[in-house]
């Protein structure tokens, strides 16, 4: 991409992105800004941009009022359980199709695929038929089988394109070389591996932090993650905007620091490849 | 290398997960076909018997089949509309040269990591409420009538944050299709005197036309099915009420199941529809 430019193009060039750029991450950036004012603030007309009392209080009642530690607890248990369980189950799928390809993988994976575009609200009921059935409504358990199900076509997908990149000469060499199974996975393919896999691992914990069908549908008091504890904001009592605000960036913060490290791996586990 | 050992342990290997994906996908599915012909009311009564295709029938004559088909429609089209092209003119901007390239990246993609309860939540209250709106404070200081967004232009504002959020996810993947776009072609055509119009007609969105296609089958399938903006914002009222929101309603909210699931599987015909344009793509390229 060497095109040289002049100054000036690029001068115009950089002030309009960044005003762009910064036109779509306001509403953030004003929600992070409004935590940290009163509720008289937050709603003054006009609007006070930085000029305020900063203040922390928001913070403390918002923990105090609704426990947000323990819904925080609920979204890192989910997330993370899910995400983890995935990728075990997933890893050696992926790595059997990446190394011993046959006729059917792909029409295996793009069947995997295909399970992931099934509406959720097409089997609403039946799921929420089983979850009462087995006693998994409103707990953790449940909803970590229930993310790990829909995320495990994009884990399965994402880690069969990293192995794919690995290539199969080395772990051929190390065979030559007397290495065993056990010792081929331990030390050549591990380490080799590890990159993608923990870019599969960052990427699907957001998404399952974020997922907001199941999430809202599948529990109540005991196991809401964050999804269920912003929603609980919607009721009129709730509207007390720097409280709310407050709540709100406890709820992305963690995500939007991640996702900020996730960003290049995004297109490759979201377009299953079809884009490079 | 590939023995016949190595086959079967390979096939050992993918077990947990195909087996897990099968169960996942013909359990559920095959009850809500099952319930999809019964009258099954778990409230009134239970399973009042088999009634052939009468849940079909009446799920399409309801009077508000039509118009959440019509929200439907609306939001996926406009929001694919708004994101498309927004995005392709984003991902153009940001492959130009610029100083704090990568911050700028960061702003735009940021979010497509906010929650969706949250920016729904945030856009209602902080943004679109009539009274301590950020947008009504802005009409106000114009001198215009400050606008209900979510009652009186409820299906615009609904596009707006979901575009909002889906923005981010076609600027990234059409900027990184616009990227491996070869910059001597450009180069040459620009020397050749074609005319920046030309060059983006006949070079750039040819190139981009796969990742876009891709933006558009993808985004689709999450529009249809999009839940959280819509549960927090109007609940389905104000003709916001689409698809997916109509069967939510008519399983949990009035739990009539038998009706739901014939909606259901509706939604999910929808979506294979969509679905199977969207395998043939990638199939494709995994050949490649």
């Amino acid at each position: 991409m060497a095109r040289s430019v002049t100054t000036r193009r690029k001068t115009i060039n950089t002030a309009l992105a960044w005003a762009i750029g910064l036109l779509i991450f306001f509403p953030i950036l004003w929600t992070i800004l409004t935590s940290f004012k009163t509720e008289g603030q937050a709603i003054s007309d006009p609007p006070v941009f930085l000029f305020f009392d900063w203040t922390l209080e928001n913070y403390a009642i918002v923990q105090e009022r609704s426990n947000y530690a323990r819904f925080l607890w609920n979204s890192i248990i989910i997330a993370g359980g899910s995400t983890l369980l995935g990728v075990i189950i997933a890893v050696p799928a992926a790595w059997s199709m990446a190394f011993v390809p046959s006729k059917r993988t792909k029409d295996i994976l793009l069947w995997m695929l295909s399970t992931k575009m099934l509406p959720a609200v097409g089997v609403l009921y039946p799921i929420y038929l089983i979850f009462i059935r087995m006693g998994l409504l409103d707990t953790r358990v449940g909803l970590v089988i229930v993310l790990m199900l829909i995320n495990l076509p994009i884990i399965v997908w994402m880690l069969y394109t990293y192995f794919r990149e690995i290539p199969g000469e080395i772990l051929e060499a190390a065979r030559m070389d007397g290495a065993t199974l056990k010792e081929e996975i331990l030390y050549v393919l591990t380490p080799m591996a590890v990159p993608g896999i923990a870019s599969t691992l960052l990427l699907n914990f957001i998404l399952a932090w974020n997922e907001a069908f199941w999430t809202l549908n599948l529990t109540a008091a005991k196991a809401g993650p964050l999804t269920a504890f912003i929603a609980s904001y919607s009721s009129p009592e709730g509207l007390f905007y720097a409280k709310l605000s407050a709540a709100s960036t406890m709820a992305i913060a963690p995500i939007l620091i991640l996702g900020w490290f996730s960003q290049k791996q995004l297109v490759r586990g979201l377009t299953f490849g079809a884009v490079k | 290398m590939a023995t016949k050992a190595s086959r079967s342990a390979a096939r050992l290997m993918m077990a947990p997960a195909v087996v897990l994906l099968l169960g996942w996908m013909l359990v559920p599915l095959t009850m809500t076909i099952y319930f999809s012909f019964k009258k099954y009311l778990p409230l009134r009564g239970g399973d009042l018997g088999w009634v052939g295709f009468d849940n079909y029938a009446r799920f399409l004559s309801s009077s508000s089949f039509w118009p959440s088909v019509q929200a439907t429609l609306l939001i996926v089209g406009g929001v694919l509309a708004i994101t498309v092209v927004f995005g392709v003119l984003l991902a153009m901007l940001l492959d130009q040269p610029m100083w704090g390239q990568g911050v700028v990246r960061i702003l735009v993609i940021a979010p497509f990591f906010v929650m969706p309860t949250v920016s729904a939540l945030v856009w209602k209250n902080m943004f679109m409420d009539p009274v301590n709106g950020l947008f009504a404070h802005l009409w106000k200081a114009v001198g215009a009538e400050p606008i209900a967004w979510l009652t009186e232009a409820s299906l615009p504002s609904i596009i707006m944050i979901v575009s909002w959020q889906w923005l981010p996810f076609a600027t990234l993947i059409l900027l990184t299709a616009i990227q491996s776009l070869d910059s001597e072609q450009l180069e040459a055509a620009e020397m050749d005197g074609a005319p920046p119009l030309k060059r983006f007609g006949y070079i750039i969105l040819p190139h981009l036309g796969r990742a876009i296609t891709v933006v558009v089958l993808i985004q689709t399938i999450f529009l249809l099915s999009i839940f959280a903006e819509i549960f927090v914002t109007t609940q389905g009222s104000f003709g916001t009420k689409t698809l997916t929101y109509l069967i939510f309603q008519r399983v949990l909210e009035s739990q009539n199941v038998g009706l739901g699931s014939a909606g259901g599987v509706y939604a999910i015909i929808l979506a294979n529809i969509v679905a199977i344009f969207l395998m043939r793509i990638v199939g494709k390229n995994l050949d490649a």
